[in-house]
């Protein structure tokens, strides 16, 4: 080991300079993890403190640190969690985002593959013009649309309905730009051969080419449905009556209404998270490398 | 014309054939047209409908009732105390967040990227805030800024006593900057860390033959071979702050109190719009001022990062 460091580094001193920078590499690894370990407690503890206040009765988390500071609840409880359904319509909100974020994530992924696939593959008149067109629609920020859309779908007929919160959002500059990047990158030889083969456009497409696009389709299913799950300011602008709230939208008022009702509070908010979480689980890859690959084309 | 000839020719072979051939010549249109035409109502229309707003002023209670006021809703929105506190919140908040967002994000990248244990674990701990809802999160944190909150707990520990937070003009904007920090970092870590990949450790292995310490190697390799990802990570940051709202809309239940401590930008164009009678013209006419605005920063910093580069 010694002899190696001495001819590879070829220096009056190998042994000094070997040893110390072994110091520090130790040294950087160890700072690397107390930071890290640092940092994902600051990110954790919200959570699980959350968590914890979800489980408490009104007593107990009232008595706030006298009694100390409890991460485990004294007595457990779910009245934080079947409350939460009696005293506010949270299921009935619960559905509606449900149908919000799965409607508008079919529509977008059929929309987005499609238009997607053309920009990137099929030459037609005027197609670069319009893609960049839709690329550059991407630099406006989402406030410019507020009052427009709001107008707009109150002329059609669409305020307080969930269907307000969907058409608008059907197609997406960012869904068309993802799939017409991937298309692009995709190796172009299974596809030609199924052409030479006979198979025209719609079938090369469906049988060929969107099974290729997995990962994009997974990549785009996370943001739109996380997207639409999580929107706060159209549900807010365009939904009137109770009944038809959105989670977040059902949460804020909530938050107004049982001001200090933390359990309570606490507990819906958990059961927001719970889909989210649980595609989290089962699709982390997508997401991380949905992340980087959207941030590596932009 | 050899063409058409071609297709007759295979019509006489198989009818169903020249069908696939003649969908095949309009498939790139039929593949774009319904996204095309979605996309043309909702969202090229009102971009466009957005801007025609902010020359009328508009009856609220019969949106349909226009009157043409020319560049009145920019004077009033310019010379309106209330725009100049958001806009004054609103890049205060983001100059902040922004930068130590940045500086954290990088940092923790650069930690996950040492060959340590648990690199997946960190990289999933830290992205999981940014997939969660951000009136959740706002709740969790009211829960946690709380007078006799976690926060206040933590710091009573070491004798600190700790301020009422979101009821505190002084606190309340910090509080939300806070948040933020704390929700979109591990996105931003995930951008770095991708990059960090594609820096060809050839480069290290040099830099170390040469005698060059962790640190020079961060300053001068890692640094400046980032520069692009800084540049997008910048970019994101700013575009996302400068539309902060939904943070402050559910920390200060609506109001952009206390003191308008937490009255952003988009939630004076939101008030305007919605809480205010016949001003949503003005709101539109704001909406254009902060379009420029973000688009005027990007720009700048941009240019910035380009002579940076060049040098």
């Amino acid at each position: 080991m010694a002899v190696s460091n001495k001819l590879s580094l070829g220096t009056n001193h190998p042994n000094t300079v070997s040893e110390t920078s072994e110091l520090t590499k130790n040294l950087v690894k160890g700072l690397a993890y107390f930071f890290l370990i640092a940092f994902a407690l600051i990110e954790f503890l919200p959570f699980l403190w959350s968590i914890s206040t979800s489980f408490k009765s009104e007593s107990e988390i009232n008595a706030g640190f006298v009694r100390g500071f409890n991460w485990i609840p004294q007595q457990s409880t779910l009245v934080n969690y079947t409350d939460i359904f009696t005293k506010v319509e949270f299921g009935r909100w619960f559905v509606n985002s449900l149908i919000v974020g799965v409607v508008t994530t079919l529509f977008t992924l059929a929309f987005s593959s499609t238009s997607g696939y053309a920009f990137a593959r099929i030459p037609f008149p005027g197609r670069n013009f319009i893609f960049w067109c839709i690329v550059a629609t991407m630099a406006v920020p989402a406030i410019i649309y507020l009052v427009p859309i709001y107008i707009l779908l109150k002329n059609l007929n669409l305020l307080d309905s969930l269907p307000g919160l969907i058409i608008p959002f059907m197609v997406t500059n960012f869904g068309i730009f993802l799939m017409r990047q991937f298309f692009t990158s995709v190796p172009l030889e299974l596809e030609e051969a199924a052409r030479v083969d006979g198979a025209g456009r719609f079938r090369t497409f469906a049988q060929v080419v969107l099974p290729l696009a997995r990962p994009a389709l997974a990549a785009l299913t996370i943001f739109t449905f996380m997207g639409r799950w999580n929107d706060f300011l159209m549900p807010l602008i365009i939904i009137n009556s109770p009944e038809n709230y959105t989670l977040p939208l059902g949460m804020s008022t909530f938050r107004g209404l049982y001001k200090t009702d933390w359990g309570l509070l606490m507990g819906g908010s958990m059961l927001v998270m719970i889909p989210i979480v649980i595609m989290f689980v089962l699709f982390q890859r997508f997401f991380i490398e949905g992340v980087s690959y959207t941030g590596l084309k932009g | 014309m050899a063409r058409s000839v071609g297709q007759t020719q295979v019509k006489i072979a198989s009818g169903s054939l020249t069908r696939e051939k003649l969908l095949d010549k309009w498939a790139g249109w039929l593949f774009v047209l319904p996204a095309l035409l979605f996309f043309s109502v909702f969202t090229v229309y009102p971009m466009v409908y957005g801007l025609f707003l902010s020359l009328f002023k508009i009856n609220s209670f019969n949106i349909d009732d226009r009157t043409w006021v020319g560049l009145d809703n920019f004077t009033k929105v310019v010379g309106d105390a209330d725009f100049h506190k958001a806009l004054l919140n609103t890049a205060v908040f983001s100059f902040f967040v922004v930068t130590l967002q940045t500086i954290l994000a990088l940092l923790l990248a650069v930690a996950v990227n040492q060959k340590i244990r648990g690199r997946t674990f960190f990289r999933t701990a830290f992205f999981f805030p940014s997939i969660s809802s951000s009136v959740v999160i706002s709740i969790i944190f009211l829960w946690v800024f709380n007078q006799n909150g976690l926060l206040n707990y933590a710091l009573s520990t070491v004798g600190v006593k700790g301020p009422t937070w979101v009821d505190d003009p002084h606190t309340a904007l910090p509080a939300i900057m806070g948040l933020n920090i704390w929700t979109t970092s591990g996105t931003m870590m995930i951008l770095f860390l991708a990059a960090l990949g594609d820096i060809p450790a050839h480069l290290y292995e040099a830099a170390a033959v040469d005698g060059a310490n962790p640190v020079q190697r961060f300053f001068r390799i890692t640094l400046p071979l980032l520069t692009p990802t800084t540049f997008f990570v910048v970019t994101l940051g700013l575009i996302g702050t400068f539309q902060v709202f939904d943070q402050a809309f559910v920390i200060s239940n609506g109001s952009g109190g206390p003191e308008k401590s937490t009255l952003t930008a988009v939630f004076y164009i939101y008030q305007q719009a919605f809480k205010e009678t016949n001003r949503m013209g003005v709101a539109s006419a704001g909406a254009v001022i902060l379009l420029v605005i973000i688009m005027a920063v990007t720009l700048i910093q941009r240019l910035l990062f380009r002579t940076e580069t060049e040098q």
